[in-house]
């Protein structure tokens, strides 16, 4: 027994620590699993001991466990109480352990705060440390929370050590626990001049990371940053600052034209490599923000192109990498200074180290120039051929097609030599990229007429060689070539010289190997070729070449007839059927090539990408409608027709690419023809709608002709080189011709200037070596001018994208009110005005009919605009004082809106003839919410203010949600005399309750100046903003407008009265409200009831709804069957809610009755006028 | 941010892992392994710079590494640090402080051994320059100070006090039969010198 006493203290003593674990895992590697798992089980039994030395030991092992991989979570409570050890040995074992593991999801964490809090509250400034440390890898936003304020109270601690991890570690609180941000935000800033650099460093990184993200929040603090980054010395300080300014000056410029001279004193006077490739960063930031503005920038960039070389030609492949990463930011704006560098860049690609060699490739995209792009491209192709490992081959190649195709081939001055390289390119093996270069071949040969011939012949080439590219289809993709190959020389067979011999490779049975939409390409091509073959051949008589060709097509269609693959087969047999009825033709002599050939006519023009966007919806057609009977329709079978759709779209992105009926296709062709030539608005391919980009004057260089003794069609020899040097023979002669008119201008002119430019032949020296026309992308006719092409679909934006000029369909439920969206206006609205072709009083009939279609068209976009509009402008609201201000700015949009206002008369004449019948008093000034064929009548919530003889005034008012005590009187003035107004004044008598919102400085009684004249016929609309106190009343104002008026020969005062009637409507505002909260709220039981029924209503109860949501600014919360809940909410905050029956009863609750009940009478009275 | 810090040997064998984010330890075992992966195909005489990588965070992120002896040094860091501060960061602090001063090793006979035997040691060295994932101290006798005034501390808890107290808890606490215990004479040989430096 004794010695089992001692053994066991003896055990004790030799309990596993680290280092024993560590030493045993290495002995044992055979099954290192099993012994860590004995070695858990031994640790399970230290964690039961109440000695906390064991179970510190235990914890340290647990966190070498975790290091290798092992769940630790099970130990939790035990790391706690570790943690709470009050020896330092062992708390910080325990803390170390609790911060490799515990995260938010770590249930005992909570068990923590109070030990933490008192961690941080000792007096021995390791225990504060530990617990700092510690809490900054698990704080939670509860912990964040609780220990913001303790945490607060560190920053100032006497020690530094505190100090600076206390610092630190509130950013992690904030992240947590935002709401910390601003009350300890001064204290922080405070922290930026402690007089210990430890602190101050750490102070400046929580700032720039919280600036990191929200730059502009940070500006005012520039100043202070400015100040440390002249005095510190803090390698580590000054970087950081150095980032976060390059992180402020895109928001503001100023800060960026003062920063450029410290940061360059700091680029010439620092030995740090660190802080000298951070100050060039962030002179390249302010730099690209101020691109234009600075005088003297260059000597800055120059600068920063000259310390980046250096950093570039650096041995340290570090130095070299960041180098190059620098210049290409520098790149994006400076591309002529980088240019200058070309030599080190092409150094780079022969670098060892793939980082840099891609750097170097990103580079180059921005390099190339008419003048170096085959030189650049030789370069690349040799990589290219050296180049190991696919992916970046496959780098290279898509590189080498990015820098080539580069805005519309820009810098390509010679096809031949591009179609040469795509063809090198398809030599190589296991590249992903067929389709990419397929694509090109497409592209080029489609587009440059002049290059069609040589392409041809290469494709034909291609071919016939099909043998070498094949060789292993399933893997490599590079047979995608060979797709465009036989297309092209279908196409373009005019361009073969022997069509014989391209229809026989193309039918070669070896074809049946490649995968089938290739196939499916093939024999439609092979039918093309057959067309031409049958041309070439027309007028012989018993032509035996042609019966040959017919008899080589029967022969080998059929093989492509049983191919699996469907297309393949039904092309195949619709044309073997067709070449065996031309076979039987030509037996009995009859003359079929030309009907053959006419059935592949007209060309195929290439298709802008975003063509098939924009072309316009004819009138009449509406898409939304149903072409059947729609389903019987619960709302779950509305994705039905979605997946209908989506499964036919395959099918139609095919067709697209190959002609499924030649003979409709052909009598499309020739109906769009036709179309065109009567078209006035096509634009037709004459060269001066086409892009070229030859330099200016190209007429007067004399084309060089190719010399032919290329040895073109040698498959397996690279021939783009044989290019470069012609290219270079050529420029050499053309500089030398150049040379000789030089010399003779210079003598004429010498004395005079000299020539700028000294160095080598400048960019628009060079001249193509043959004209070339990039034949510009077709677009549908009747295209729409839209402007949203470069909008990302992610645009949430793009949601907004809506007809509203459709009234409520039955199955709407429309959350946000939609029929006002001339109600508020913006200036982007006015902006839109200027796009709008502007109608002038004196058009024909004619002419206004033709109008009245593209004011359709521009309609849509403006409502659109309008809607994104009305938001903006209830945010911007309350600074919507036209009446005070008059600034430049100011004149020129009223400038614009009087014209719009111009506009908008002639339509509203327009409405007044077909609907002022039943509009009845409302005046349908809404512009573009009538439709003729829409069922519902216009509405309009502008009601007549007043009118006499010479003006007329409606009007209508709006609250917003941002001011519970604002209302907007947005009123229209029409001029309707022959004379001028002027002088406009507007003055209302205030009431206890509501008053005129009237500029500072004004008396309570002034009137306010309307800021704007009216000319004859003319009607504009100003905004009045008027303060309310009480809103469950309505409400009457008297007012008075005092204008002159003027005419050629005398000038007078007139007045008008008016009563602005504000109604407990105008203070409600469509509100959305999803159907849970509305019936939570309905629930509450805050809300008290009243009803009312309308008798006599015999209208749709779609259009009763929507005319509760628009002249009551209701939203349709849900809508079943016969009856419909409907919210709104006024401006302060009551809700208001409806239940409609289709019995036209409407059962209503409010927080306020008055409210409801005058909302109520409103609503029974707008009814009681229809 | 710094998002990771990884220190792991040529065969990819974890000596020291710091994340900064919580991942479980599956997928921290999963970064060890691709991070590895990427960092030792890679010469020694390329650039330290790895980028992308859907590794830890995206684009943003970038791996700096160092390859010291038989250790790779990977530190995991966004766009707002600094390439060359990050690596002069592994350099002069982690390195020469890891191995010279603590270890109280020559800088030439520097061995792995030493970082695995007191991993937990390398841990408090690291929490005295790198804190919640942001640099905390780069002032080398300033880290240096505070991490010999804390072993001190530990030093004077444990010292002569603590072997006693441990012996006794020992069998005050002693249950034979339920305490596996899985002597390995061979080990204690090792055991007994491995005990000095506490």
């Amino acid at each position: 027994m004794a010695l089992k006493i001692v053994k066991g203290s003896i055990d004790r003593m030799f309990d596993k620590n680290l280092q024993d674990l560590v030493r045993g895992i290495r002995n044992h590697k055979e099954d290192e699993a099993k012994y860590i798992s004995t070695c858990i089980d031994e640790i399970k039994q230290e964690l039961k001991q109440d000695n906390i030395a064991v179970k510190a030991n235990a914890v340290c092992k647990l966190t070498y466990l975790q290091m290798l991989g092992y769940d630790v979570s099970w130990a939790a409570f035990n790391i706690v109480e570790v943690m709470s050890s009050s020896k330092f040995t062992y708390k910080r074992i325990g803390y170390l352990a609790a911060s490799q593991c515990f995260h938010e999801g770590t249930d005992v964490i909570m068990l923590t705060t109070n030990q933490i809090r008192k961690d941080l509250s000792s007096p021995n400034q390791y225990d504060t440390g530990v617990a700092l440390t510690g809490l900054s890898c698990f704080v939670t936003p509860d912990l964040a929370r609780d220990l913001a304020n303790d945490i607060m109270t560190l920053m100032s601690h006497t020690k530094p050590y505190i100090r600076k991890k206390a610092v630190l570690i509130m950013y992690k609180v904030f992240l947590k626990y935002p709401e910390s941000l601003r009350p300890a935000f001064p204290r922080l800033k405070e922290k930026l001049e402690d007089p210990d650099p430890g602190v101050q460093s750490a102070a400046v990184n929580v700032i720039c990371e919280l600036a990191r993200r929200n730059p502009k929040n940070y500006l005012s603090l520039a100043p202070l940053f400015f100040k440390l980054m002249t005095s510190s010395t803090n390698n580590w300080v000054l970087i950081k600052i150095i980032k976060l300014f390059g992180a402020l000056t895109p928001l503001e410029p100023r800060l960026g034209k003062k920063l450029i001279e410290p940061l360059t004193n700091l680029i010439h006077s620092t030995s740090a490599m660190s802080l000298l490739y951070e100050c060039v960063n962030t002179v390249i930031a302010v730099l690209i923000s101020l691109s234009s503005g600075m005088p003297n920038h260059s000597a800055s960039i120059q600068l920063c192109v000259q310390k980046l070389r250096i950093l570039i030609e650096d041995s340290d492949q570090n130095l070299k990498y960041l180098g190059l990463l620098a210049m290409s930011k520098i790149l994006k704006t400076h591309p002529k200074s980088v240019q200058s560098h070309k030599d080190l860049i092409l150094q780079c690609l022969d670098d060892k180290d793939e980082s840099i060699r891609l750097r170097a490739l990103d580079l180059l995209y921005g390099m190339v120039s008419k003048k170096n792009l085959m030189e650049i491209v030789k370069k690349l192709m040799l990589h290219v051929d050296k180049a190991e490992g696919t992916t970046y081959r496959d780098e290279l190649l898509t590189k080498i097609i990015d820098i080539c195709s580069q805005s519309n081939f820009q810098y390509i001055t010679n096809f031949e030599w591009y179609i040469s390289i795509l063809v090198e390119l398809t030599r190589l093996e296991g590249t992903r990229h067929g389709h990419l270069i397929a694509s090109q071949m497409l592209d080029v040969a489609i587009r440059v007429k002049a290059i069609r011939g040589f392409a041809v012949a290469q494709m034909a080439t291609l071919l016939d060689n099909a043998h070498l590219l094949t060789g292993n289809t399933q893997r490599n993709g590079i047979c995608e070539v060979l797709y465009a190959a036989a297309w092209i020389c279908g196409e373009f067979s005019e361009h073969l010289e022997d069509p014989m011999q391209t229809l026989e490779a193309m039918l070669r049975p070896k074809v049946a190997t490649l995968p089938g939409h290739i196939q499916a390409v093939y024999v439609q091509n092979a039918a093309k070729l057959f067309a031409t073959v049958l041309r070439k051949h027309d007028g012989e008589t018993e032509s035996q070449a042609a019966q040959e060709t017919s008899q080589l097509l029967i022969d080998r269609l059929p093989l492509f007839v049983q191919s699996a693959n469907l297309e393949v087969q039904e092309r195949a047999s619709c044309i073997l059927q067709l070449v065996k009825y031309i076979q039987k033709l030509q037996q009995k002599n009859v003359e079929v090539a030309e009907e053959v050939t006419a059935l592949f006519a007209g060309e195929l023009n290439p298709v802008a990408p975003k063509a098939q966007k924009k072309v316009p919806i004819p009138e009449g057609l509406d898409l939304d409608a149903w072409i059947n009977e729609p389903p019987s329709g619960s709302e779950s079978e509305d994705e039905k027709p979605k997946a209908v759709f989506a499964k036919e779209e395959p099918k139609h992105s095919r067709s697209r690419h190959t002609e499924v009926d030649e003979k409709e296709l052909a009598r499309r062709r020739e109906v769009r023809k036709q179309e065109q030539a009567s078209n006035p608005f096509y634009i037709k391919a004459s060269p001066s709608s086409q892009k070229v980009y030859d330099a200016p004057g190209v007429e007067h260089i004399p084309v060089v002709q190719i010399d032919l003794s290329v040895p073109l069609k040698v498959p397996g020899m690279p021939m783009s080189d044989q290019y470069l040097k012609l290219e270079e023979e050529r420029r050499q002669k053309e500089k030398a011709e150049r040379k000789k008119k030089e010399k003779k201008k210079k003598r004429e002119k010498r004395g005079k200037e000299r020539k700028a430019d000294s160095g080598p032949e400048s960019e628009e020296d060079i001249t193509p070596a043959h004209q070339v026309d990039i034949v510009t992308e077709e677009m549908p006719e009747n295209a729409l001018p839209s402007d949203d092409d470069d909008k990302d679909p992610n645009d949430p934006h793009k949601a907004l994208d809506i007809d509203l000029d459709k009234p409520l369909a039955d199955s709407d439920k429309l959350p946000v009110r939609t029929h006002r969206p001339e109600v508020l206006k913006s200036p982007a609205e006015d902006r839109d005005g200027e796009s709008v072709p502007q109608e002038t009083k004196k058009k024909s009939g004619k002419e206004k009919k033709k109008d009245k279609e593209k004011d359709r068209k521009v309609r849509c976009r403006r409502i659109q605009k309008k809607m994104l509009c009305s938001i903006e402008t209830r945010l911007n609201q309350l600074s919507w004082f036209p009446v005070q201000k008059s600034s430049k700015h100011k004149k020129k949009k009223q400038k614009k809106e009087k014209e719009e206002k111009e506009k908008k008369k002639k339509k509203r004449h327009h409405h007044h003839h077909q609907h002022h019948g039943d509009a009845g008093g409302e005046d349908s000034v809404q512009n573009g919410t009538v439709e003729e064929e829409e069922p519902l009548p216009p509405m309009s919530n502008y009601s007549l203010l007043a009118e006499n003889s010479y003006i007329k005034m409606v009007y209508d008012i709006q609250g917003n949600h941002q001011d519970e005590s604002k209302v907007v009187v947005s009123v229209i003035f029409e001029n309707k005399s022959d004379s001028f107004l002027k002088a406009m004044e507007f003055n209302v008598l205030d009431s206890l309750n509501s008053k005129l919102q009237r500029p500072e400085g004004a008396g309570a009684h002034d009137s306010l100046t309307v800021p704007f004249q009216l000319p004859p016929g003319v009607s504009n609309e100003a905004r009045f903003v008027f303060s309310v106190q009480s809103i469950v009343m309505p409400q009457k104002l008297k007012g008075t407008l005092t204008f002159i008026v003027k005419s050629d020969e005398s000038s007078t005062h007139e007045k008008l009265d008016f009563k602005l009637h504000f109604t407990c409507t105008s203070y409600l505002i469509t509100t959305p409200c999803y159907s849970d909260a509305y019936a939570k709220l309905l629930e509450s039981g805050d809300l008290k009831g009243s009803s009312l029924r309308l008798e006599g209503i015999n209208m749709p109860f779609h259009h009763l709804l929507a005319r509760i949501c628009f002249h009551h600014h209701f939203s349709v919360v849900e809508r079943i069957d016969s009856c419909a809940s409907m919210y709104s909410r006024s401006i302060q905050g009551h809700h208001v809610c409806l239940l409609v029956k289709t019995t036209v009863s409407i059962d209503a609750k409010c927080d306020e009755p008055s409210l409801l009940g005058n909302v109520l009478d409103e609503i029974k009275q707008t009814f009681s006028k229809c | 941010m710094i998002k990771a810090i990884l220190i792991f040997n040529n065969h990819g064998k974890p000596r020291l892992i710091r994340f900064y984010q919580y991942f479980a330890e599956d997928m921290q075992q999963q970064i060890i392994r691709e991070t590895f992966h990427l960092v030792s195909k890679r010469d020694d005489n390329v650039c330290n710079f790895l980028e992308g990588g859907s590794l830890i965070g995206g684009s943003d992120y970038k791996l700096i590494y160092r390859h010291y002896a038989t250790l790779y040094f990977v530190f995991c860091v966004d766009s707002s640090e600094s390439e060359l501060g990050i690596l002069d960061l592994i350099q002069v602090n982690l390195l020469q402080f890891v191995f010279v001063e603590t270890l109280d090793k020559c800088f030439e006979n520097v061995c792995e051994l030493d970082l695995i035997f007191h991993m937990d040691k390398v841990h408090y060295i690291l929490q005295e320059v790198v804190m919640g994932g942001m640099v905390l101290e780069t002032n080398m006798n300033e880290i240096v100070a505070q991490v010999e005034l804390q072993n001190r501390m530990e030093k004077s808890e444990g010292g002569l006090s603590a072997a006693p107290a441990r012996a006794v808890s020992a069998v005050k606490n002693m249950n034979l039969p339920e305490i596996p215990r899985n002597i390995n004479i061979g080990d204690i040989n090792i055991k007994v010198p491995s005990l000095s430096p506490f």
